[in-house]
């Protein structure tokens, strides 16, 4: 139990969170914004990071595989969307259809392997387990992801500000309202489901190169990490009057925190196979702790209307 | 301008919940009418208003707006006609967002959503002379969530909201019934100059039998899926609750004596 491993280990934490950073604000669009459970993300976490070892694998650069990732993203999204508005399967099951037919396509991209390695002395990677020192510090993974967390919390705030945009966070916050002003709420939800999956996966392709390998199984659990992060950071800075970018950052800020956390319980000696039951139990109670207070310890009541000056 | 003929539509038809909400409903309203309705629970005077509004299909007859053909549009596309304001305050606004979001949400009703900014600084100026008219003081609170307002403000909001893009037709589904007396009055006052000043062609439902004579140039009784009064222009004026009392009492069978009507 040296202070010193546990230093020496923060830095990897840190790029590892901001990774799953990026996926938790997938996690955000569809849980936060527009209120729906997508579990698709525990496949598509395998998907992205599949697409994008096998393109650079075969020699396309690292951006071409980012962005093709993202599109293979976008459409297990686009699946889920359909099977959720058009045919009417309720959303937790619909993204756990999907999940379930991605485990089969993800071997197929891995060319029916477990996992594919990625070396990264010899591919040309954006982000790496070794790059996080002794690098020129624009190569430093933690530096890069923090740019493309900037970048993409700039066009998400951008987007949810646009006509369409706000839209989608109408269907979210009352769908019946959403009609009655003329928005195609289906059609949102599978805007916002394809939007989402796509960051995923985008994720997904980050944190194969970061690890050095693809794996099947990358994205079990994914969705618990997605919502811890969404909620520390409604935890921590939540009470913080903040504007949209804000809150989108902050739950990067909140997977770095449950990076760290996950760091500092390993080096207190926890077993690593123990660490998804942890995740579970952390998760079960932040999200049980509102729905607590209400039944054990409500509020005070304002009666209805004593307010009203209307 | 609103015709509906020979509006059928039956819920949960082959079950032991069957029930028959609207059987053979017929109505035409004319441009600039305000028609209030009344009727028992179960009337279908809810139902008559969701199936104008699309919330699903009619099994039976046709919904035609200024001759168009709407009985087959889906609730979101229909919206470009109509202006809607429910029951539950809740219902009407979005509680998550801004009041100046919520309005620009209602400005674009019936028009295609792009990448356009949501809301421009001239929308602002404009809807912080719209929400004046209210005299709420929510000019003031424009970035205020909806959600942090009472339930008569939040009612006022929606009317504005429905009125913002002048609709066809208003659709008003008993949208003071949740709301103190006090309040209530309020929001339907500001209902009549929102109606008046737009000239807006409106379907009033209320359980309140004053309201419904007070308001309006035409007046509908509904029972069991079907208008069993229509009464319009100065006979409508010199009607009395009693009047009505009379008409339900006919209509049902004297069997109403436990209906919320009474209680108004």
């Amino acid at each position: 139990m040296n202070i010193i491993n546990l230093f020496n280990a923060l830095p990897g934490a840190c790029a590892q969170g901001l990774i799953w950073g990026i996926m938790a604000i997938g996690v955000y669009i569809t849980y936060k914004i527009l209120d729906l459970a997508d579990l698709t993300v525990d496949g598509t976490m395998a998907t992205g990071g599949a697409v994008c070892v096998m393109m650079m694998i075969s020699g396309h650069s690292v951006w071409l595989s980012l962005l093709v990732a993202f599109i293979v993203g976008c459409l297990a999204g686009l699946v889920t969307g359909v099977l959720h508005t058009a045919l009417g399967i309720p959303a937790i099951l619909a993204g756990i259809l999907t999940q379930l037919g991605l485990y089969s396509i993800n071997l197929r991209i891995l060319d029916n392997k477990a996992n594919q390695a990625i070396n990264v002395d010899k591919y040309d990677l954006l982000v790496s387990l070794r790059y996080i020192k002794d690098v020129p510090f624009y190569r430093n993974t933690i530096l890069v992801v923090a740019v493309i967390i900037a970048l993409l919390v700039a066009v998400l705030y951008w987007f949810f500000g646009t006509e369409l945009g706000s839209a989608i966070r109408a269907t979210g916050s009352n769908h019946n309202m959403s009609r009655a002003q003329g928005i195609n709420t289906n059609a949102m939800k599978v805007i916002g489901l394809i939007l989402s999956n796509g960051i995923v996966a985008f994720a997904s392709g980050l944190y194969a190169q970061y690890q050095g390998f693809a794996d099947v199984n990358a994205g079990r659990g994914a969705i618990v990490i997605g919502l811890a992060a969404v909620i520390i950071a409604d935890v921590i800075f939540g009470k913080i009057k903040g504007n949209f970018a804000f809150k989108l950052a902050s739950v990067s800020f909140g997977a770095i925190i449950y990076y760290i956390v996950l760091q500092i319980v390993m080096w207190l000696g926890l077993n690593s196979n123990d660490l998804k039951l942890l995740s579970a139990i952390i998760v079960a109670l932040f999200l049980a702790i509102p729905y607590i207070k209400t039944k054990y310890a409500p509020k005070k009541v304002v009666k209805k209307g004593e307010n009203a000056d209307a | 301008m609103l015709e509906l003929k020979n509006i059928h539509k039956t819920f949960n038809p082959g079950t032991v919940n069957e029930k028959t909400a609207l059987c053979g409903l017929d109505l035409k309203l004319n441009e600039g009418d305000f028609v209030t309705v009344i009727g028992g629970n179960g009337a279908g005077k809810s139902t008559m208003l969701n199936a104008i509004a699309g919330v699903w299909f009619v099994d039976e007859g046709t919904i035609t707006i200024d001759g168009d053909d709407v009985t087959k549009l889906p609730e979101h596309k229909r919206a470009k006609y109509l202006g809607r304001v429910f029951q539950d305050p809740m219902n009407g606004t979005a509680a998550t967002m801004q009041i100046d979001e919520n309005l620009a949400l209602a400005a674009r009703r019936g028009k295609f959503r792009s990448l356009k900014k949501g809301i421009t600084a001239k929308e602002m100026a404009y809807f912080k002379e719209r929400l004046a008219t209210l005299d709420l003081g929510l000019e003031e609170r424009m970035t205020t969530k909806v959600g942090l307002l009472s339930g008569g403000q939040r009612q006022a909001l929606t009317l504005l909201m429905a009125a913002l893009v002048k609709p066809r037709l208003l659709l008003l589904d008993e949208h003071t019934a949740a709301l103190d007396p006090k309040t209530a009055a309020k929001v339907l006052e500001t209902t009549q100059r929102i109606v008046d000043a737009d000239n807006i062609t409106t379907l009033m439902i209320t359980h309140n039998m004053k309201d419904a004579i007070a308001h309006g140039n035409r007046l509908i009784m509904m029972h069991e899926g079907r208008i069993i009064y229509d009464v319009s222009g100065e006979e409508k004026k010199n009607l009395h609750v009693s009047d009505l009392l009379a008409k339900f009492e006919e209509a049902s069978g004297g069997a109403f004596a436990n209906d919320r009507m009474m209680l108004n």
